[in-house]
């Protein structure tokens, strides 16, 4: 395939302030005059951000690497897995068309994208939210046919299934991705057939639940996840800090001491969070009110383990998250390690005062229905 | 190197360095191995596949000779040495194969391609591919992308081998040609399509194997067997490049580099490659001499008439210009001093000793530039004065050498330690304590930018303490082919240009067209371009341009070399030696020889090193007395890099390249 640069490009490229500390962290990885080594990870990055890798933005990973433009231009051609065109605002659907999934269906999948979503690959929807292409094995032939959205698969596909998956994408909703007939992985289509006495409280497989948890299958990717936070980029952040600063005499005499703190900072040990003085902490209980805490996992953006921590830093009820105010929330998103600006991102407070009220949401509908969890 | 390792190649046993390449072993037993991305000056890319050979007990498959080092062979049986077999049965089955894959895509236009008769893919492919093609199915079609108005493209007939992007980005330094996409569909573009603006770009046309880059002012104008080839001298700039001059009748129908490791390696700059149709137009083709105030032709009779009445009695002054033989200069030195002329051949004022060749050669030799950890560059920009050696700067700061530069701030195509724009950072260079770098091999590079000056004497004692100072070698980059020469046979006047000129009634101007002559001096211009020079003068003698006549040059770092005689000048136009011995019987005062043969034996006798043709002699170190530096920047002399002498002005190809540059440049200085 014949890949160039799209005809239409966008004015201008930047990473947002998170991807880039993250870009910078990946160039960190590689030694002084090596950074070219990057490249692909940036350009994924850009990818991930964007959808699409246009030239502004390949111009711009060039100067962050300083490499020649053409050098960038020879990568992001090569891979297949760079898009060079504009794809769907939604979710780019890529259908894998190797010899399993042919002969499980996957033409039938491919009629479908022609149906709904453009008569030709790599072609934008008429309401621009989705694209679609062929791809090579993407190595799930146990669960054929299957087509990659966004970053997760979907698996056993039928046409059916398949239409309904993309409907309820345009409706804004993440369908749970992985086996679309139930079966856990790639076990056998017709239930186990050894080895029965195993756990049967799982509900779905890794891959599946952590998709479920991030909630980002088809998201663009800003760099504020916390799975996606990198080490080596704190540690480049908390290194410079001293450089930013630094103390006059300190310097040649005792170089020991004064590297201590920062080389600790740098390795990221787990130390005690210290409580972001932002905003007011909002009143906290030690336990739970008689002992039954509600069940937070019912909103929306909090998993099980952002449970756990709200649990741990005393917030157990509906009506607790409801009545924080603006300043309290401040105090809880600056505090929620790891989840930073998560009480804001997703209503919680909204959601809690449904709940608290005896109310449901579409969410909490699907988590009592057992969809989520 | 004492380690050497013995290999078996094709039966013969022969011992080479273990860090040489399968093929270089096979080139060393004097096997030849066929390629086309292998290109010994650029980095290996191992992706054409023509070089393979087979490795005997290696494993079962063919191996690219090209990228597999003596050392990685497995001993024989019993320790006897590897062994390499190149004309095996395998080996013949590999190359077919090659050849024929390279085939596939390859559209069978011979008879329509610029590179037909001198075409690697032809060659080889009559050498080791097969009289057939089992290939039925649709050729490739490709987009032919414009370069610019040097390097024409058929890309159709592209093989891949990325010697031009190697070229561009390794040797040039400008990195704005890749290979994008992948298998069938990989193209090698420049970068958004954009043309190319390297001043070497011209190499990519020799580099590349095939016809996919060729000469766009060269196209569909010759074959290369009817061409007659001379081997000779550029003297565009004061490298002096080996080159060769295809001629097809009359005229010069192309310039090509000839290779030599200590000058240009194999390379040529765009305006020594493409300066020929320079050589066709504006050409003086007979004398003329200016009647009231109008120049009229004349016969060579009245116009040496012309001459001797107007230089009777009277003070002369003979320049030298920027494109004068070794032998002009001398036939017209040997006049000057019967007739008591003063002469002068630093037209451009800059103030070399005459006398010592330290100071106006150096010591280093353009190789030594190529092995060197430090280079400091003092007011000069190579890429601009003399771009195939800025390329063996690049080389060696690829290598890791340091180089620092003094003088305006601007790409040169690799990273520089800039020092300072000018005559203060001379200063401190010159009388700072070295340390480090006396211990390593270190060359400081003057240009003519440092020396044209007021002061260009006290710049040049300060280059040279600091040439002392860091124990360094030393080397003057002339601008001007001739300068050196012309130096040499000692052709000047105590006191530069100035005194030369001062109260000269009469300027005998043998091709100077760089500066403005005094009013009112009677002026004779011999030369075979009618430029500014023939402009200014009264008498005018049409003399040949380089590539018709033979004439040794003396390069930069001081090497003689001759340049033959490859076509004949036009109409009455005469070589210049041969038009000074002619004028000088006229004038009374008859050169004593009568063949060039002579005028070069009485040459070599009065300087002897002029006889000895590419060596370089040694250069005896005497420092010029230091004097008092003035302030300011150093500039570089040449402000038009494509429009520096006479023959560049003439061509159109040069007029072309000039305007893109200045266009390129435009956007920048409105920042």
């Amino acid at each position: 395939m014949l890949r160039r640069l799209y005809d239409e490009q966008p004015e201008s490229f930047a990473f947002t302030p998170a991807n880039l500390e993250w870009a910078k962290g990946q160039i960190a990885k590689y030694p002084e005059g090596r950074q070219a080594s990057a490249v692909i990870p940036l350009l994924w990055r850009a990818q991930e951000q964007e959808g699409w890798v246009s030239r502004p933005a390949i111009e711009e990973i060039a100067k962050m690497l300083g490499m020649a433009s053409i050098r960038v231009l020879e990568v992001a051609t090569f891979y297949f897995m760079f898009q060079l065109r504009p794809v769907g605002t939604v979710a780019h659907v890529q259908v894998c068309g190797t010899t399993s999934c042919m002969i499980c269906g996957a033409e039938d999948l491919m009629a479908v994208c022609k149906e709904k979503i453009a008569a030709h690959p790599h072609e934008l929807s008429a309401d621009g939210k989705f694209s679609w292409e062929e791809v090579e094995c993407l190595g799930s032939c146990a669960n054929a046919p299957m087509a990659q959205i966004g970053k997760d698969y979907y698996e056993d596909l039928t046409a059916e299934s398949f239409g309904a998956l993309l409907d309820a994408l345009a409706r804004g909703e993440v369908p749970v991705p992985g086996s679309q007939t139930g079966r856990f992985s790639s076990e056998p289509a017709g239930g186990r057939t050894s080895l029965k006495d195993g756990d049967p409280a799982y509900e779905g497989n890794s891959s599946v639940s952590l998709a479920v948890f991030g909630q980002d299958t088809v998201k663009r990717i800003t760099g504020d996840e916390p799975a996606l936070r990198m080490p080596e980029a704190e540690g480049a952040v908390a290194e410079a800090e001293p450089e930013a600063a630094p103390e006059p005499e300190a310097a040649p005499a005792a170089p020991a001491p004064a590297m201590d703190e920062p080389v600790a900072a740098a390795e990221g040990e787990p130390t005690d969070p210290e409580p972001v003085e932002e905003g007011s902490k909002p009143p906290t209980l030690v336990e739970p009110r008689d002992g039954q805490p509600d069940d937070l996992k019912k909103i929306k953006g909090i998993g099980p383990k952002l449970e756990q921590l709200l649990h741990s830093l005393g917030y157990y009820h509906f009506d607790q998250i409801a009545a924080w105010t603006g300043a309290e929330v401040a105090w809880v998103d600056a505090n929620l390690e790891g989840f930073r600006g998560r009480v804001t991102r997703d209503e919680w407070v909204a959601q809690a005062k449904v709940l608290a009220g005896g109310g449901d949401t579409e969410f909490s509908e699907r988590v009592d229905k057992g969809d989520v969890y | 190197m004492s380690d050497l390792r013995k290999v078996i190649i094709d039966g013969m046993e022969i011992e080479v360095d273990p860090r040489m390449t399968l093929l270089q072993a096979c080139e060393e037993a004097g096997v030849e191995v066929p390629r086309f991305c292998y290109h010994e000056r650029l980095s290996i890319a191992g992706n054409c596949r023509m070089c393979l050979v087979e490795v005997v007990g290696g494993p079962p498959k063919p191996a690219a000779s090209c990228a597999m080092q003596v050392k990685d062979l497995r001993p024989g049986p019993e320790g006897a040495p590897p062994e390499i077999k190149t004309k095996s049965p395998m080996v013949k089955k590999a190359r077919e194969g090659v050849m024929e894959f390279l085939l596939i895509n390859h559209p069978l236009d011979c008879p329509i391609c610029d590179q037909g008769g001198e075409c690697d893919l032809q060659d080889q492919a009559m050498a080791y591919g097969v009289d057939f093609s089992r290939y039925r199915e649709p050729k490739r079609a490709a987009v032919d992308m414009d370069l610019g108005p040097l390097v024409g493209t058929c890309m159709t007939r592209c093989i891949s081998c990325t010697r031009c992007v190697r070229f561009i980005t390794e040797v040039a330094g400008v990195p704005e040609m890749g290979q994008t996409g992948r298998g069938e569909d990989s193209e090698i573009t420049s970068y958004l399509g954009a043309m190319l603006t390297s001043e070497m770009q011209g190499n990519v046309i020799d580099l590349c194997p095939v016809g996919a880059l060729t000469s766009k002012p060269y196209a569909f104008t010759a074959r290369p067997w009817e061409l007659k080839k001379t081997e000779s001298i550029d003297v565009m700039d004061a490298l002096g490049s080996n080159i060769r001059v295809d001629v097809k009748g009359r005229e010069v129908m192309r310039i090509v580099p000839r290779n030599h490791d200590g000058v240009n390696e194999e390379w040529l700059a765009d305006r020594s490659r493409f300066i020929w149709d320079g050589l066709r137009r504006q050409r003086l083709d007979k004398p003329y001499v200016r009647v009231d105030g109008k120049l009229k032709p004349a016969t060579w009779g009245e116009a040496f008439k012309a001459i001797a009445a107007a230089t009777k009695g009277r003070k002369v002054a003979a320049l030298a210009g920027d494109l004068a033989s070794t032998e002009a200069v001398y036939a017209l030195g040997a006049l000057a001093k019967s007739l008591g002329w003063s002469t002068e051949c630093r037209v451009d004022g800059a103030k070399l000793p005459a006398g010592n060749r330290s100071g106006y050669v150096g010591t280093a030799t353009i190789e030594d530039l190529e092995h060197a950890q430090m280079i400091q560059l003092v007011g000069v920009n190579p890429r601009l004065e003399a771009p195939v050696l800025n390329a063996r700067i690049r080389k060696a700061w690829l290598r890791g050498a340091t180089v620092g530069h003094v003088g305006q701030p601007t790409d040169l195509s690799y990273d520089v330690v800039n020092v300072g724009p000018g005559r203060a950072a001379l200063a401190d260079l010159a009388d700072k304590e070295i340390g480090r770098a006396k211990e390593l091999e270190t060359v400081v590079v003057i240009g003519q930018g440092a020396l044209t000056g007021a002061d260009g004497e006290a710049c040049l004692a300060a280059a040279m303490r600091l040439v002392e100072n860091s124990r360094s070698k030393f080397l003057v980059l002339h601008t001007a082919a001739a300068r050196v020469g012309a130096m040499d046979l000692g052709f000047t006047t105590e006191g530069g240009l100035d005194a030369a000129l001062d109260g000269a009634e009469v300027i005998y101007n043998l091709g100077v067209d760089e500066i403005d002559l005094p009013d009112g001096a009677f002026v004779i211009y011999q030369g075979s371009h009618g430029d500014r020079g023939a402009h200014r003068a009264d008498v005018i003698l049409p003399g040949a341009a380089y590539t018709e006549e033979a004439g040794i040059f003396v390069n930069t770092e001081g090497r003689p070399q001759m340049a033959n005689r490859a076509g004949f000048p036009p109409g009455d136009a005469r070589e210049n030696w041969a038009i000074l011995r002619a004028l000088s019987a006229e004038l009374g005062a008859t050169l004593p020889f009568d063949t060039l043969g002579a005028l070069r034996a009485a040459m070599t006798e009065a300087v002897p090193h002029l006889g000895a043709l590419d060596v370089v002699p040694e250069n005896a170190w005497t420092p010029v007395a230091s004097g008092d530096m003035s302030e300011g920047d150093f500039v570089s002399p040449v402000t038009a890099h494509y429009l520096a002498n006479p023959i560049m002005r003439a061509s159109q190809v040069m007029a072309e390249l000039a305007k893109l540059a200045s266009d390129r440049a435009r956007p920048l200085a409105a920042e």
